[in-house]
């Protein structure tokens, strides 16, 4: 997914009404808001937190200063990892090492859902979407706050609804 | 504090410079044992535990923690700045850390990965025009960039001195105190071989960036803009013709004028027997010709000089081989010189000869000074002579049997055959060349300059010169290497008769060597111009020198002169921009240096594709900061893609709208806010144009003048004038704003383009009718220079189509055919005898690929030996090496050797 479009998605699930146009730069295809009073901003993770502010919805920014840095920890996670590295390998390590961050969590932050949850759930779900039914067991943790999220109201939009399924098939895997 | 960290960050990361440079008095008492994130599968470092057991495991993350625990509340800059850092700084820099420091890679090797990003930031601070990344004072942005940009910056040598910006902002940070701290508890005095063992664990960098030969332009990125620079652009733009400062009276002769900047550009001088080729066109004249243009176009005082070098051992033999005397070679090729130039529209003030009464008098002078001041040597050296023609020989005048390989035609200097290097005293049966009787070996004096006792202030000169000035960074590079080697003694006599003749007793036969007085040229040439010569020549304090020349001749001009100018105390003007370019390729890099083949100036008037096209596709690769490569696909390429549907389509659309809608007459202008950004782009990249020239980035600010026509075309296009001026009465009025706005822009082009391209733009504003002060100033702003009511001349198309089969046929005719294989376009400004002259640094990657070779046939060699093979095998290997390991001495730029012969001590 283009980062202009995951970012009108998010406009979307913030409530924002106005829908704003994006340009894209560089080789990254970095996504540039030309916002009205001030220059422009440029950058996924930076935009995201610019729109959160607008909808006065803050709090998806994290309420302590704990959070706060977690939270942009794990947007700048999204950009430099998740973003990037395509490769069948990087995306295994990436799911194996989330898997095991999130063995004791609902969200990233914790028992906060944030904006970081948003932007990893876009990010991921383009691989997400293509793990079989035994990789999906195998990263439990990670289908179980995936799914979890693609459930939270207003996050999914028009992406593909992926299938959990509930009871576990291979026993031996873990 | 409530948090409190256990594990604090691993020492050995750049990353955690960054965390003790933080504010936060919790940052310093951290402890220094790895921590290792439990769920994470790569090492990653520093790493902060929280009390809750949470991790931050990225160096921005931390710091902006210890921030926001402080207080501060996050803004958009900041979080820009971050990602930034975090997606493009990072990458980049890893990259050249672990070419630095695992790879032991050097100078432009390593810039090349950051260079981008560094100037990034050089002009986001010189943009915004504030001492720090989000304004006035420090923030969370400065503390994670330095931090992360300190290991490699702290060597000058990786902190480019022309982005100046950037700069100051590393230096004031540097000297912070908490900066400090942490610079000395992370890097230890190491240095950033500190940072070893941890780049040492991390994956080879995937992708170093495209710094093989490439003529692609780097990526456009959109700029930002805020409402004060629109603002600001619309203003100047209303102020119009008005603003135009009076032309600047034309001089003759150009000197120097108190309180005006004074400019003196020099271009290397070609060596006169030889035709030029394109290499040495665009590596001296015609790069300095863009410049000297351009600060014209400024109205600074500018004087723009160059001329043929023409003594030496060259014109002597091609005089023998010619049956002419060597005034007369000189005086035939000179013209040739000349023409060329000429035709390529090189715009010298005086294009002069080193062969004159003031050159033997400004040498003469300059040399006594030294004697005087006792910089000058004498000692012996053992040399053949030959009794019949009743004179020493230069190394070219002797031939006889090589004691290495038995060949019989060896040259004085090297083997032909076995490639050996020779001491010409050393040859079996020597010959003289001339009249073919037996020289014998005689002892004779030579004159020395004592570089080691002027280096002392060479490194003062050069200590209060460089910094804030424009050398490029392989000048630089070139320079430092050669001091930090140590100057040696340098032999300035030659036995000719063609040069300019040594004033003192005993050296009645001597001549000085061609690299002490070429230098002097100059001079000369400037001396033969106005008697006022001294003016520009001894007034350093008023005067702005400007030198361009390939990267071979940087030691003579960065070096020796200097120092002769230093020794001789008479005030002189030295070098203020050292301006090199690299090597120009043809085609996928095949040349030969040896049989002086080329596309040589003359030739490419007969092409038939006029001189503004060569003069565009020679800057547009010009080999600036990188090698680069001709190609004939390429250059139909640029022509057809950029010059005729970019750049001329633009021009002539604009033209033809006011001309078929508007009557020839350009309509009112209604500016839209749509409108006033464009002139702020527009402005914008006029602006960058300018940085970009007055750093001699002469390539680059080519560029800006397609992105405006780019921008300008893209405006035409989603506007549509066309479909507009058959509408509604406020469609027609758009329509009319859309073509006076454009054809402003065809405006501005043609002053911008100026520089690179004057008959194209003469003929631009001849079709446009541009006011004459318009025509030859240009100003940082865009401005409206046609107003509406201005009438337009006629337009027409200004360039043609290149089509494949024409290219296809002067490449069979270029590159083609026998000579296929023997194109040499390096771009060496005076291609002088190779042996004796020539001092050629080679780029890194040749270094290292020539070294790689050496070792490998070394171990060819040892492997051979013990096998105990065949000796003649043995022998051709061996051979193969010395020449490998000659072939990396040429390329290190090893100092030529003084004349062949025993110094006796």
């Amino acid at each position: 997914m283009a980062a202009a479009a995951e970012l009108s998605l998010l406009e979307k699930s913030l409530g924002l009404s106005k829908g704003n146009k994006y340009s894209a730069q560089g080789e990254r295809q970095t996504p540039v808001l030309q916002t009205n009073n001030g220059p422009s901003l440029t950058g996924l993770t930076t935009i995201a937190a610019h729109l959160v502010k607008q909808a006065n919805k803050e709090y998806l920014l994290g309420s302590t200063a704990e959070e706060k840095a977690i939270v942009q920890q794990w947007l700048e996670y999204r950009v430099t990892q998740i973003d990037g590295h395509s490769s069948k390998n990087d995306i295994h390590t990436l799911l194996k090492d989330l898997n095991s961050y999130l063995e004791d969590k609902v969200y990233l932050t914790g028992y906060n859902f944030t904006l970081a949850d948003i932007l990893l759930y876009y990010g991921l779900h383009r691989f997400i979407v293509d793990l079989t039914v035994q990789e999906k067991e195998k990263y439990l943790n990670v289908s179980r706050w995936f799914c979890h999220i693609q459930h939270y109201p207003g996050i999914r939009q028009h992406l593909s609804s992926v299938v959990f399924i509930k009871n576990r098939l291979y026993t031996n895997s873990h | 504090k409530k948090l409190f960290c256990r594990n604090g960050v691993s020492l050995c990361c750049p990353g955690s410079l960054e965390f003790l440079g933080s504010s936060d008095p919790a940052a310093q008492s951290t402890g220094i044992t790895d921590c290792v994130v439990p769920f994470l599968t790569r090492p990653k470092v520093p790493v902060l535990q929280l009390d809750s057991g949470n991790y931050l495991f990225s160096t921005s993350a931390i710091c902006r923690y210890f921030f926001l625990l402080s207080g501060w509340e996050q803004d958009d800059l900041t979080n820009q700045w971050l990602e930034w850092e975090a997606t493009e700084l990072q990458p980049a820099l890893s990259a050249a850390l672990y070419y630095l420091v695992v790879q032991g890679k050097k100078g432009e090797d390593v810039l090349g990965s950051v260079r981008r990003a560094l100037t990034y930031i050089d002009h986001s601070l010189s943009r915004q025009n504030c001492p720090f990344l989000a304004g006035e004072t420090e923030s969370l942005a400065d503390i994670v960039l330095w931090g992360a940009l300190y290991p490699l910056l702290q060597d000058p040598a990786y902190l480019p001195e022309e982005l100046s910006a950037l700069h100051s902002w590393f230096q004031t940070l540097s000297t912070q105190e908490p900066c400090q701290r942490a610079a000395e508890t992370v890097l230890k005095q190491q240095g950033v071989l500190a940072l070893r063992p941890y780049l040492q664990k991390q994956p080879q960098p995937s992708s170093p960036e495209g710094r093989a030969v490439t003529n692609e332009p780097e990526e456009e990125e959109l700029a930002t803009l805020s409402e004060e620079e629109i603002a600001m652009a619309v203003t100047a733009w209303e102020n119009g013709l008005e603003s135009l400062p009076p032309l600047r009276p034309q001089q003759n002769p150009v000197l120097p004028v108190t309180g005006e900047r004074n400019v003196l550009i020099t271009s290397a001088l070609p060596y006169v027997n030889n035709v030029p080729h394109l290499g040495n066109i665009i590596g001296c004249v015609l790069s300095a010709d863009v410049f000297a243009r351009y600060s014209r176009l400024r109205q600074w005082n500018t004087l723009y000089l160059c001329g043929t070098d023409e003594y030496g051992t060259a014109t002597e033999t091609k005089a023998m081989e010619e049956g002419l005397t060597p005034q007369e070679i000189c005086d035939k090729y000179h013209i040739i010189h000349a023409d060329i130039y000429r035709w390529f529209n090189i715009s010298f003030d005086t294009f002069g000869r080193t062969t004159t009464p003031q050159q033997t008098k400004i040498t003469q002078d300059i040399f006594q000074r030294l004697l005087t001041r006792g910089f000058v040597l004498q000692d012996t050296v053992e040399q053949l002579r030959c009794e019949h023609c009743a004179r020493f020989l230069a190394d070219r005048f002797v031939e006889g049997v090589c004691p290495f390989c038995g060949y019989e035609e060896a040259r004085g200097d090297q083997c032909d055959k076995c490639g050996k290097l020779i001491n010409a005293v050393e040859l079996k049966k020597p010959q003289c060349k001339v009249c073919r009787s037996c020289p014998v070996v005689q002892s004779t004096h030579h004159l020395f300059l004592d570089l080691p006792k002027l280096e002392k202030r060479l490194e003062e000169w050069l200590g209060r010169t460089l910094p804030g000035s424009d050398w490029t960074p392989n000048a630089r590079f070139i320079t430092r290497s050669w001091l930090r080697d140590g100057l040696k003694p340098r032999c300035i006599t030659r036995d000719l008769k063609w040069g300019t003749p040594v004033p003192l007793e005993g050296f009645e036969d001597k001549v000085f060597y061609v690299w002490f007085d070429a230098t002097i040229g100059y001079l000369s040439i400037t001396a033969n111009y106005t008697d006022q010569w001294e003016r520009w020549w001894k007034n350093p304090e008023q005067v702005d020198l400007y030198q361009f020349m390939a990267k071979d001749n940087v030691p003579f001009h960065g070096i020796v002169f200097p120092c002769s100018a230093l020794g001789a105390e008479d005030n002189y003007t030295l070098v203020s921009h050292l301006i090199a370019t690299e090597y120009l390729n043809y085609e996928d890099g095949k040349f030969s240096k040896s049989r002086g083949v080329g596309v040589f100036g003359d030739m490419a008037q007969d092409t038939g594709i006029p001189a503004d096209i060569w003069r565009f596709y020679l800057l547009y690769i010009r080999p600036e900061g990188q090698d680069s490569a001709f190609s004939w696909t390429d250059l139909l390429l640029k022509n057809n893609s950029e010059l005729l549907n970019n750049l001329g389509n633009f021009i002539n659309r604009a033209g033809m709208f006011v001309s078929k809608f508007f009557g020839g007459y350009v309509p009112e202008m209604v500016l839209t806010p749509d409108d006033q950004r464009l002139l702020a782009h527009v402005t914008l990249e006029l602006q960058r144009y300018h940085q970009l020239l007055e750093k001699v980035r002469i390539r680059d600010a080519l560029r800006s003048i397609l992105t405006i026509s780019r921008h300008g075309n893209q405006y035409i296009q989603v506007n549509e004038p066309w479909k507009r001026i058959k509408g509604s009465e406020a469609d027609r009025q758009r329509a009319g704003t859309v073509t006076g706005l454009a054809v402003n822009i065809a405006a501005l082009l043609s002053v911008m383009l100026q520089p690179y391209m004057p008959t194209v733009s003469a003929t631009i504003q001849a079709q446009l009718q541009l006011p004459p002060p318009a025509c030859s100033i240009l100003l940082t702003n865009f401005l409206c220079t046609l107003p509406a009511g201005h009438q337009i001349g006629t337009v027409s198309p200004l360039f043609q189509k290149l089509e494949n089969d024409q290219i296809e046929s002067l490449r069979q005719r270029f590159g083609g055919g026998q000579l296929e294989e023997t194109f040499d376009l390096k771009a060496k400004t005076s291609p002088k005898p190779a042996v004796i002259e020539t001092v050629t640094t080679a780029g890194p990657q040749q270094i290292q690929a020539l070294m790689d070779e050496v070792t490998k046939q070394g171990n060819i060699v040892r492997e051979l030996k013990a096998q105990k093979a065949d000796k003649n095998q043995v022998a051709a290997e061996v051979a193969k090496l010395l020449d490998l390991k000659k072939q990396l001495a040429v390329a290190e730029g090893k100092p030529p050797e003084a004349p062949k012969g025993k110094k006796k001590k």
